[in-house]
């Protein structure tokens, strides 16, 4: 069987695939986003107990796999009485593990602020809330952006991870079509394309345009 | 089915995951010298004065990492026996992480010889030392130090990514985990066993890590103590 043949019977179903990824991709990035600005300014409040959950959560994350975590949350959480659909555990598992790695940029971003902000937006009598929403957030972007695009490149990667609790995404087709008709080589290799070509002419443009507007936006 | 941990059920399960353990701790330090290695060679394509190898280094590397692990492991584990290699399965995972992550490591590396300062090249020029020398001598004894902190995250994060061997049949913890809960129809205790052992054993190397790191800033003087 050519390769075209085999696109042309496969390759739709591979698409389908591919569109479970993109949605599972657009859906843990939305949360990661959240998850890391919550836990990167608790990580720097000055309340121990909220700098505690922050520190224990983001240790706890980085520091088990996300496959484990993955598990956890598809197969174990049920014994507590919380099922979710296999989509949502997926979104879930991979925001939180990559909203870990996310707090720790986010926390990096602030502290390379330059403190003369912090002390003009003291002395003009900002409240801290309006410190950090208007001096401080804006300013962040251009800096924590290139590490965060880093960050989005590997949760696209992480999200071949789903497949394993049952989401049908592109792994997951992948390994359907190699079940049946065995050309490894074909579906196997058509799926890393697919993820190199969202990858490098998708995604990491998309973002690299991010940074660009960002460094704009602050005047640099 | 029985709600909550059951502890005496954890307790008996509790050798087998330890066993298991081991495999996992064999892999990644297998997989990780792999990648060491693999690293350096991604490091000479990178530096070799010919530009076409310049250039599908470049093109390799880029291609490994910005594909998933999980989709290169099934490649490897099931395309190559249509020609007729046959490797088992732990073979096939070290392989694949050792591909993987040496594109990281290469990268790694190549930041640390870019870290030691260019006034230093030309100081061993103006001295007359053959390129070796230079290497041997001078540049690589600056520039391991500044690698140190990201080679040790890499071990970190291969260790963290040894589960994906259990895809593949490398009986590795998640693997021994997966078996155990699958024999008793209970998950809970195996999976949950699973992320307390990554994490008493990931959380501290972490924590060396990042304190190598600081020593390293430090000796370097990019932040005081």
């Amino acid at each position: 069987m050519s390769y075209f043949a085999f696109l042309a019977e496969h390759g739709s179903t591979l698409l389908l695939g591919t569109v479970t990824t993109i949605k599972v991709l657009v859906c843990s990035t939305i949360l990661y986003v959240i998850i890391s600005m919550i836990f990167g300014l608790m990580r720097l409040s000055k309340n121990p107990a909220i700098q505690g959950i922050a520190t224990v959560y983001i240790e706890f994350f980085r520091g088990t796999s996300l496959l484990v975590q993955l598990f956890w949350v598809y197969y174990v959480l049920p014994f507590f009485g919380l099922s979710l659909e296999a989509f949502v555990a997926g979104v879930v598992a991979l925001g939180m593990n990559f909203g870990a790695y996310g707090a720790e940029i986010v926390r990096g971003g602030i502290l390379a602020v330059p403190k003369g902000q912090w002390e003009a937006a003291h002395a003009l009598n900002f409240s801290p809330a309006k410190r950090i929403k208007r001096i401080i957030i804006p300013q962040i972007f251009p800096i924590i952006l290139p590490p965060a695009a880093n960050l989005t490149v590997e949760l696209l990667k992480a999200t071949a991870l789903v497949a394993l609790v049952t989401v049908v995404d592109l792994t997951f087709e992948a390994k359907q079509i190699n079940s049946i008709t065995w050309l490894s080589a074909q579906c196997f290799g058509t799926a890393l394309l697919i993820y190199y070509i969202m990858a490098r002419f998708a995604l990491v443009p998309f973002l690299r345009w991010l940074e660009v507007l960002a460094a704009r936006k602050v005047g640099r | 089915m029985e709600m909550g941990f059951k502890w005496d059920f954890a307790y008996e399960i509790l050798p087998q995951m330890l066993w298991a353990t081991l495999n996992t701790i064999i892999a990644a330090g297998v997989g990780y010298a792999i990648a060491l290695v693999v690293g350096l060679f991604f490091l000479l394509g990178q530096r070799t004065p010919y530009k076409i190898v310049n250039v599908i280094n470049r093109e390799l590397v880029e291609f490994i990492r910005s594909t998933p692990l999980l989709i290169q492991l099934f490649f490897v584990y099931f395309v190559l026996p249509q020609f007729g290699i046959k490797l088992s399965a732990w073979l096939c995972g070290m392989i694949t992480i050792g591909l993987h992550f040496g594109t990281y490591l290469s990268e790694v590396y190549r930041g640390a010889l870019e870290g030691v300062s260019k006034t230093q090249w030309e100081a061993c020029r103006a001295l007359n030392f053959s390129t070796v020398y230079t290497y041997r001598r001078i540049v690589l004894p600056q520039a391991f130090p500044i690698a140190i902190p990201g080679m040790g995250n890499y071990l970190v994060g291969i260790f963290k990514d040894t589960p994906l061997l259990s895809t593949i049949g490398v009986a590795e913890l998640f693997h021994a985990a997966t078996a155990v809960g699958g024999y008793n129809y209970r998950y809970l205790e195996p999976y949950t066993m699973v992320g307390i052992i990554f994490l008493i054993l990931s959380v501290p190397a972490a924590m060396w890590v990042r304190k190598l790191e600081r020593r390293v800033n430090v000796a370097q003087g990019k932040i005081k103590q």
